[in-house]
């Protein structure tokens, strides 16, 4: 039999390696984290944070998804996810011990090494939306002294909806230097946190324009629409703030054509885009 | 310059298929395309234009790019071997011949992509010059000569001989096995032939269009234009276009299970298709007059702005004549005043 694990060098950059789901952890109702080891136990790939991967079961299909674990964590690749669709919709009746192909890594990351070292660092996420930035974060919480303050304002529909709240709550939130903003949609029974919309609290909270401050945005597009209105009204610039996008993808290589917007490539030029960047991108994502 | 009697060129192309596998234009259901050759195939070399480009030997329609077996949580993942054999194509136009450059410049730009790279890498093209150029042509427009094909080999009909001038070192190579076949032979008629193709392309209707409102750096004054509305209005968004254009490459991924094995192929598919974007949070172009910009904006600006400046249109006309609601690039080029007559 032919290799079944690594194709070695010569191998397209289309064709999966194996891999092994080992954990699969409930986080709401329709998320959940899925944590992937190669199957000879490596970690597959090198990543940075915003990075993505593309996770395949052969005869459902193939699709990209950000890593939601940090490079820190130099054991397996976390993906937080969603069910949405055919593929995300198998994933979830999987059990642990489920082989998957994977190939990766796709795209540019945040520059956590560069712009972002030094900085007070403002996370803004909605939803699903914290799954990308959840690297950064860790990655940042990894590498702490090279970070200033760093804020996380996090919002979900229901208390329920809120990814990853056991580590919020249990690390994240008791850490010097590290405040979290939780905030929900709608009054909920035993919730005694914030109740509102992500881009309302942004102004209740009132982050200072300060130009060491960096402001990293993930989250659906309407979210992402009225909070950088909010950051912009703030004085804020728009170098100053970053985001994620998403779009369909197939290839990760910058050649199917399906996540192509103006002369860029999501999957290639992207999903990391600073805000003025994307400014200069036709209005179509 | 070489040159080889039209009555034996069979016998050319017969050695051509010994030691490689040779495409040419060939009639098939009625429609002549780029096949495989045989022995028994005629060789349909007064065929301007194929029905779809010579696209396909380098990134055929459909292929398999790996299988994969599952049994019970396990998988198998079984990459497909590349193709190494030595590949002639014979008879491409000028116009195609010049799509390969721009195909290389997605397909083989890093990452590259290997399937499309290891054909390319083991071919020899040879062109063949248009000794009657249509109305629909205007690969002029995007410098290309129909009289210059180019490529590892360009060739002529003329009168009852082809003539054969080899350009780069594989088309050296292939020249010098097929030595005994050849003949030398003296440019002069080679050289009237070209004025006589010139003399056609200086009269073609299309070949006039000015592209100096199109290029990398024009997204923002053409994206909102309110040319786009009038212009899509018909699409019917079938992508025809798309399938036999020589530069359209997009492509999609998609598994096949055969109840043995799970295939996973790779297929030509279409920006101007409703769920080319289709994503579980819907699509970004949900609008038949964004999927249609799109198309056009990818040729004639997006694609100059990543590219040097150079278009991803190479005037081929196939657009132009196979459009069922007649709307095609020169259209697009015209009505944002690139008509030059």
């Amino acid at each position: 039999m032919s290799c079944t694990c690594n194709h070695g060098e010569n191998a397209d950059k289309l064709v999966p390696v194996r891999a092994v789901v080992t954990e699969i952890r409930t986080e709401t109702p329709d998320v959940k984290t899925f944590r992937v080891v190669g199957i000879d136990g490596s970690n597959c790939f090198d990543h940075m944070p915003g990075q993505c991967a593309m996770l395949t079961v052969p005869g459902v299909g193939e699709a990209m998804f950000s890593i939601t674990s940090s490079p820190t964590e130099t054991e397996y690749k976390d993906f937080s996810i969603k069910r949405c669709g055919l593929l995300t919709d198998y994933l979830h009746t999987m059990e642990p011990g489920q082989e998957i192909g994977i190939r990766g890594p796709f795209g540019k990351p945040f520059p956590v090494d560069t712009v972002f070292k030094g900085k007070d660092l403002i996370f803004i996420a909605g939803g699903i939306g914290l799954a990308p930035l959840h690297s950064v974060i860790n990655y940042c919480r990894a590498n702490r002294d090279n970070y200033g303050k760093i804020d996380i304002l996090y919002g979900s529909r229901s208390a329920d909806d809120l990814v990853d709240f056991d580590e919020i709550k249990n690390e994240w939130e008791k850490e010097d230097g590290i405040n979290v903003y939780l905030t929900i949609d709608r009054e909920q029974e035993g919730w005694d946190g914030h109740v509102g919309f992500v881009p309302s609290y942004l102004k209740e909270i009132g982050f200072k324009p300060d130009a060491n401050r960096i402001a990293v945005l993930c989250g659906p597009p309407i979210m992402i629409k009225f909070v950088l209105q909010g950051l912009i009204e703030m004085g804020f610039d728009k170098t100053q703030v970053y985001t994620t996008l998403e779009l369909k993808m197939k290839c990760g290589i910058g050649k199917c054509g399906r996540c192509n917007i103006g002369s860029k490539y999501v999957c290639k030029d992207g999903p990391v885009f600073r805000c003025d960047e994307i400014d200069e991108l036709p209005d179509e994502y | 310059m070489k040159k080889i009697e039209k009555a034996k060129l069979n016998d050319l192309l017969a050695r051509l298929a010994e030691a490689s596998t040779l495409y040419l234009p060939v009639r098939k259901g009625g429609k002549v395309n780029f096949a495989k050759w045989t022995k028994d195939e005629e060789y349909c070399a007064d065929e301007l234009k194929t029905v779809k480009s010579a696209k396909d030997v380098f990134f055929p329609q459909s292929e398999n790019i790996v299988s994969f077996k599952r049994e019970s949580s396990k998988i198998t993942i079984l990459p497909k071997e590349l193709p190494t054999d030595r590949t002639v194509i014979f008879g491409v136009r000028a116009c195609d011949a010049k799509s390969f450059d721009i195909l290389d410049s997605v397909f083989m730009s890093e990452p590259a992509d290997s399937f499309y790279t290891a054909r390319r890498n083991s071919a020899v093209i040879i062109t063949t010059a248009c000794s009657t150029p249509e109305e629909t042509c205007f690969c002029g427009v995007f410098g290309i000569d129909p009289a210059n094909p180019g490529a590892d080999i360009q060739t002529w009909f003329v009168g009852e001989e082809l003539f054969w001038e080899a350009l780069s070192e594989k088309g050296k190579a292939l020249t010098e096995e097929l030595s005994d076949m050849l003949s030398d032979a003296d440019e002069k008629e080679v050289e009237d032939e070209k004025s006589r193709i010139s003399e056609i392309t200086k009269q073609l209707p299309l070949n006039g269009l000015s592209l100096e409102n199109f290029g990398g750096d024009k997204t923002n004054e053409l994206f909102d234009a309110a040319q786009w509305e009038k212009l899509s209005q018909s699409c019917i968004g079938c992508g025809t276009c798309t399938f036999v254009c020589p530069t359209c490459q997009c492509y999609d991924i998609r598994d096949y299970d055969t109840g043995n094995d799970i295939r996973r192929y790779r297929c030509w598919d279409s920006c101007m298709y409703s769920d080319f974007t289709m994503c579980a949070h819907g699509t970004n172009r949900p609008t038949q007059l964004q999927r249609f910009r799109q198309r056009f904006m990818h040729k004639l600006v997006y694609f100059p702005a990543n590219n040097n400046g150079e278009f991803s249109c190479v005037g081929c006309g196939r657009c132009v004549s196979s459009c069922p609601i007649s709307m095609n690039i020169a259209k697009v080029i015209k009505s944002f005043g690139g008509d030059n007559k």
